[in-house]
């Protein structure tokens, strides 16, 4: 029940968006600008997608999700959790093999982009936010062996502190350090590749999915005619570079 | 989200004709089947766990090549002695990258003094007999130069005694050293040591940098590690214990370690270091990088990848030539 008196939703006027003024009117400019609803989460997607490898990137986040909800399950137990309880190993199992499995999906979905040369069409930094991402990921793997407080981790320690110590990094980021390894593994890695992969996939959206090599798109049928069907290498439309 | 306006050369994917999809469907079934995938593979294979070695069963199963390696390390002659930065100032031991030390360059932030730290600060600590005392006070006195003759000279004997064992070595001048590292022995066999090099005076610990090195430069752990295939000329980088699949991201890197120069050479690391490094970067940058930019477009690979896509066009140009 409103009262008479006060202005209803109707009545309400409408926000000028482009007169929003301010640092939070600006961002939200912009960010709607970049990213409308309908590219960040869209409910039709190009003809061309017409393969399973696109299905290998959303199987990476899916297993970086059940990476990072396993690990928490670790975290809420302690480190030492999983030596001494069979309920603690069985997460420790489900941790290892959604690494392996997020690894595993990673590299197919970085090979697919490689060949489909992703990065064509102003979408470089896409690409090089992914590669970060897969040496972000091994940084972070590379940490859990670490920290898992067997012999795997005594002798990876002893070895890897030859490679990091020989470039004068292990002076500073020492493997042989349990405590500091354990909040690389858990808090500053994690950190930095959950960035990492929230600014990549925003950039798929922003820049949508990069179309075959050779396409010049349906609007210029005489161009699509031309480089249709090519017999080995496509030539690149005008201006593509590759 | 640059501020310049859309020139790209490709054509937008808004362009091309479009199909439904559900974004959101996809991401959880996605999850589901990661999931369940996950929670199989884990009852079926579980994840490995063996046991840490300690100093105390590494000291009850190879009393030998722990005395040898606590006599190593009495006598500065041990790889972590031997080592330089970050844990000395031993010289010419830093690898190099060409010219570049960066070994060296970072410096000495982990100091180890072997002696000190692993064999004679935690005999002070422990309650001596006074047979023990007097050795610590005999070993202090002695100028370097006796105290290295005589853990070389213990050092020879024990690589001469039959399976290295201290209790059969030939008598000769050996000064304190039987009695000092006779004492770590039975210190690190009743578990003293493993508590006196991790805890270094304090209750809190999450330093193992010190008892580790310590392991490390004996041959027991390494002898452990062979046997489960981790050795460093066994693609050990990217194994772990039992057949689990390990690190096999790290294949390329692993791969430098098995053959020539880097296999033979006293900078491996630092090389391989820099080759991954470069090329690493160059993964990165790939989309810059002429000629390799280029590979997608010379294979054929794109061709299975949106292989529907080109049969349509192949549809489409042969519809327009019989048209004409």
């Amino acid at each position: 029940m409103s009262d008479p008196g006060e202005p209803s939703a109707a009545d309400a006027p409408q926000r000028n968006e482009s007169a929003s003024v301010g640092w939070t009117g600006a961002v939200r400019r912009r960010a709607v600008a970049a990213l409308p609803p309908d590219k960040l989460l869209p409910d039709t997607q190009p003809a061309y997608m017409a393969s399973w490898i696109y299905v290998f990137g959303v199987l990476t986040v899916a297993s970086l999700i059940v990476v990072l909800v396993t690990g928490g399950v670790l975290a809420l137990e302690g480190p030492a959790w999983w030596h001494v309880s069979a309920t603690g190993k069985y997460v420790n199992g489900l941790h290892l093999w959604s690494v392996e499995l997020f690894m595993f999906f990673m590299v197919i979905h970085l090979w697919g982009k490689f060949f489909m040369a992703a990065w064509r069409g102003r979408r470089a930094l896409t690409w090089v936010t992914g590669a970060v991402c897969f040496f972000a990921s091994i940084g972070t793997a590379f940490t859990g062996y670490l920290v898992q407080q067997n012999f795997d981790s005594q002798w990876i320690a002893g070895q890897a502190k030859d490679g990091l110590n020989s470039v004068g990094i292990g002076a500073f980021f020492n493997v042989l350090d349990f405590g500091q390894m354990l909040m690389w593994h858990i808090v500053l890695l994690p950190f930095v590749l959950g960035l990492l992969t929230v600014w990549h996939i925003l950039l798929v959206r922003r820049r949508g999915i990069v179309p075959p090599i050779g396409a010049t798109g349906p609007a210029d049928s005489t161009a699509a005619t031309a480089t249709a069907a090519p017999t080995s290498a496509p030539t690149p439309a005008p201006g593509e570079v590759l | 989200m640059s501020r310049r306006p859309e020139t790209s050369p490709v054509p937008d994917p808004a362009d091309f004709p479009t199909r439904p999809y559900d974004l959101v469907k996809e991401f959880t079934i996605a999850l589901v089947v990661v999931a369940l995938l996950t929670a199989g593979l884990a009852a079926v294979f579980s994840s490995p766990d063996d046991k840490p070695v300690t100093l105390a069963s590494w000291s009850r199963a190879d009393g030998a090549d722990f005395t040898a390696t606590a006599v190593a390390e009495l006598g500065g002659t041990s790889g972590t002695a031997e080592y330089g930065p970050p844990y000395n100032h031993t010289s010419d031991a830093a690898q190099k990258l060409g010219p570049l030390g960066l070994q060296s360059a970072a410096g000495v932030r982990i100091p180890i003094d072997t002696a000190n730290d692993f064999v004679l600060r935690p005999l002070a600590k422990a309650p001596e007999s006074p047979g023990v005392r007097a050795a610590l006070a005999i070993w202090s006195a002695a100028p370097a130069s006796r105290q290295q003759a005589w853990t070389k000279a213990y050092s020879d004997a024990l690589a001469k005694a039959p399976g290295g064992d201290p209790a059969k070595v030939a008598g000769g001048d050996y000064g304190p050293v039987p009695v000092l590292t006779t004492r770590l022995l039975g210190l690190a066999r009743s578990g003293a040591l493993d508590g006196q090099l991790q805890a270094e005076g304090k209750f809190y610990q999450t330093d193992y940098t010190r008892p580790l090195l310590f392991l490390s430069d004996g041959s027991y752990l390494e002898s452990l590690a062979q046997a489960q295939h981790l050795g460093g000329d066994q693609w050990g980088m990217m194994n772990e214990t039992g057949n689990y699949p390990g690190q096999a991201w790290l294949w390329l890197y692993t791969f430098w370690y098995q053959i020539d120069p880097f296999k033979s050479s006293g900078n491996a690391d630092a090389l391989i270091w820099g080759l991954m490094a470069l090329l690493s970067l160059g993964l990165v940058l790939v989309p810059f990088i002429p000629g390799v930019r280029s590979v997608p477009r010379w294979t054929r690979v794109h061709r299975l990848i949106w292989r529907s896509y080109y049969r349509e066009q192949e549809a489409a140009v042969r519809a327009r030539q019989s048209g004409d």
